[in-house]
C-alpha cells in the first residue's frame, strides 16, 4: 500500500498536470477578449481554453510534454527529508506507471529514457527549513520548448544597446521576448533575475514562477518595471503562439539577487501558457490540510 | 471556413493551400521527433513509407490498455530544433505535410516550395484537443530503439484542427512576425 505522504504528492502531480490555475485561465480569457474575432490568434486561444475545460475534466495532462517537475518544499525543523524525497521519487514513479506523466527522462549519455522518470537530478527538489509545523509543497512542471527559449544575458551587451542599468534589463527582458516569438508556447509568463551569479540568477528567476500572477513585487523599482515591460511585449505583436495579435505575454515576474561588482547577469526564464503550478499543505502524516493556489 | 485535407497528401492539394488559411487533416499521419529526423537525415529508413505522407512533431502519452494502445495526450512539440534535417528529409523521403509549433526556417521553407511541401501548425500544448482527433493507432516503430517519446507512432486522426503557416509558395507567417517584433525593439 502506498503511504499517505505519497498518496497526496500523487494527487498533487496528477492535479498540476491536469488542472491549470485559475489565475492563468482568467488571464488566458481576458486575453482571448483582446483579439479579434476570425483571427489565427482568437482561434488559438479558443483551443486553448477548451483544451484548459478538457484537460480539467478528464484529469488527463493538459500538455503532453509534463515538463521538468519542480518540487519546492518548506518543512519544520528536523524533519526527516530522506522520508519526503522517498515519498516524492514513489509518486513520480506511479504518475508515470498510470500516464499522468510522460516518459521525459533522458540520460544525457547513452541517449536512454530513465525508468519512471528518475534519474539524476531529476525530479528537482528544492527543500527549505522553516519554523513551522506543517509541510508546504509546491510543484512547477515546466515544458521543454519553453525551456529552451528561457536565456542569460550578461551587461553590458553591445548588440542590444543595453547597459548595467534597469534600462539595460529592460532591453534585456523584450530581446528574450523577440528571440523567443511563438517556440515557447505564447502567450506566456517571464520569471527575471536581475543579479546573482550564473546559477543563482537563473534559480531565482524560475522561483518567480512561485508567485501568483496578481501579485506584486516586493520592491516599487521592480514592481513598474513588471508594468513597464508587459506593456511593452504586448506592443511587439508576436502574439498567441507567434501568430501575431495583441497578447505575447500573460505576465512579467521580476526578483533581484545581490551581485559582484563585475557581473551584472539578467536571467529570464520563460513559462509556456500552460503554467503548471499547484501546491498544497501537509500534517505531519501526511494528509492534505489545504490547497494552495486555490 | 477551414479546408479539409485527407492522406494520401498529394503535392497538388499541397499547392492549393495558403499561408493563415485553417486545415482540417484526417487519415494517417506519424509522430516523429528528435531522434527520428537525425536517424533519416543521416540515410536512415523507416518501415512505412512517408511519400505524400506527413510528420507530426509529438512525443505523445501513450498508454497500453487492454492490449490497445491509446493516445492520453498529443500536442506538438517545437518543430525548430529538427531544422537541420527537414529539408533533405522532405528531398529524400517525398514528404508533403509537416505537423509541429513554432515554424521552421528558410532551408525548410525552400525545400517546401521546391518540393511541394506545407507546414501546419498545431496549437501548442492543446494535448486533449488534439488527442480527441485520434481515432486509432495502428502501429509504432523504434519503440524500443527510440524510447516511447521519440518512437514513430502511427496514427489516424480524423479533422486535426492545425493553421497553414508556412506554404508551398515560399511564404512564412513566422518570418513575417519575426521580422516586424524585431523592427518594434
Amino acid at each position: 500500500m502506498p503511504s499517505t505522504w505519497t498518496k497526496s504528492l500523487l494527487e498533487l502531480i496528477r492535479r498540476t498536470s491536469a488542472d491549470l490555475p485559475r489565475d492563468v485561465e482568467a488571464a488566458l480569457r481576458q486575453a482571448r477578449r483582446q483579439e479579434k474575432p476570425q483571427s489565427s490568434a482568437r482561434w488559438a486561444l479558443d483551443t486553448i481554453l477548451a483544451n484548459i475545460r478538457l484537460a480539467r475534466a478528464r484529469n488527463a495532462p493538459l500538455c503532453q510534454d509534463t515538463g521538468t517537475l519542480l518540487f519546492y518544499c518548506a518543512v519544520p525543523f528536523r524533519f526527516d527529508t530522506r522520508r519526503l524525497t522517498a515519498a516524492i521519487h514513489a509518486a513520480v514513479r506511479q504518475a508515470t506507471h498510470e500516464g499522468s506523466l510522460r516518459p521525459n527522462t533522458i540520460d544525457p549519455l547513452t541517449g536512454c529514457s530513465c525508468a519512471h522518470n528518475l534519474g539524476a537530478g531529476a525530479p528537482v527538489i528544492h527543500i527549505e527549513f522553516a519554523p513551522r509545523r506543517t509541510v508546504a509543497i509546491r510543484l512547477i512542471m515546466k515544458g521543454g520548448g519553453s525551456e529552451n527559449v528561457s536565456t542569460q544575458f550578461s551587461l553590458p551587451d553591445a548588440r542590444l544597446k543595453a547597459g548595467r542599468d534597469l534600462e539595460g534589463v529592460r532591453r534585456c527582458m523584450l530581446a528574450a521576448v523577440a528571440q523567443a516569438q511563438g517556440n515557447g508556447c505564447a502567450p506566456g509568463v517571464l520569471g527575471v533575475c536581475i543579479g546573482g551569479d550564473h546559477a543563482t540568477g537563473t534559480e531565482c528567476a524560475k522561483r518567480q514562477f512561485l508567485r501568483p500572477l496578481n501579485d506584486h513585487a516586493s520592491e516599487a523599482r521592480l514592481v513598474a518595471l513588471e508594468r513597464q515591460v508587459l506593456a511593452d511585449a504586448q506592443k511587439l505583436g508576436i502574439g498567441p503562439m507567434g501568430f501575431g495579435g495583441a497578447t505575447t505575454l500573460l505576465g512579467v515576474k521580476i526578483g533581484a539577487l545581490a551581485r559582484l561588482p563585475a557581473c551584472y547577469f539578467v536571467s529570464v526564464a520563460y513559462m509556456c501558457w500552460a503554467f503548471r503550478r499547484r501546491g498544497v499543505v501537509l500534517d505531519s502524516a501526511g494528509r492534505v490540510v489545504r490547497q494552495l493556489y486555490d | 471556413m477551414p479546408v479539409t485535407l485527407t492522406y494520401p497528401f498529394t503535392s497538388a492539394s499541397i499547392r492549393r493551400l495558403k499561408v493563415g488559411e485553417r486545415v482540417l487533416l484526417s487519415g494517417r499521419i506519424f509522430t516523429g521527433r528528435d531522434r527520428l529526423h537525425k536517424f533519416l537525415a543521416e540515410g536512415g529508413h523507416t518501415p512505412v513509407s512517408l511519400k505524400n505522407g506527413a510528420i507530426y512533431h509529438c512525443g505523445p502519452v501513450v498508454i497500453r490498455a487492454k492490449g490497445r494502445w491509446r493516445v492520453r495526450a498529443a500536442g506538438p512539440t517545437t518543430s525548430i530544433r529538427e531544422e537541420p534535417y527537414m529539408a533533405a528529409i522532405i528531398k529524400q523521403h517525398g514528404l508533403t505535410v509537416i505537423i509541429g509549433k513554432g515554424g521552421m526556417g528558410a532551408e525548410t521553407r525552400q525545400a517546401c516550395r521546391r518540393y511541394g511541401c506545407v507546414y501546419l501548425h498545431a496549437v501548442g500544448g492543446a494535448a486533449q484537443v488534439l488527442a480527441d482527433t485520434v481515432k486509432n493507432v495502428s502501429g509504432v516503430h523504434f519503440h524500443k530503439n527510440f524510447g516511447p517519446t521519440e518512437a514513430l507512432w502511427e496514427l489516424e486522426v480524423i479533422d486535426f484542427p492545425c493553421l497553414v503557416t508556412m506554404d508551398a509558395h515560399g511564404h512564412s507567417l513566422h518570418e513575417l512576425i519575426a521580422k516586424l517584433s524585431e523592427a518594434k525593439i
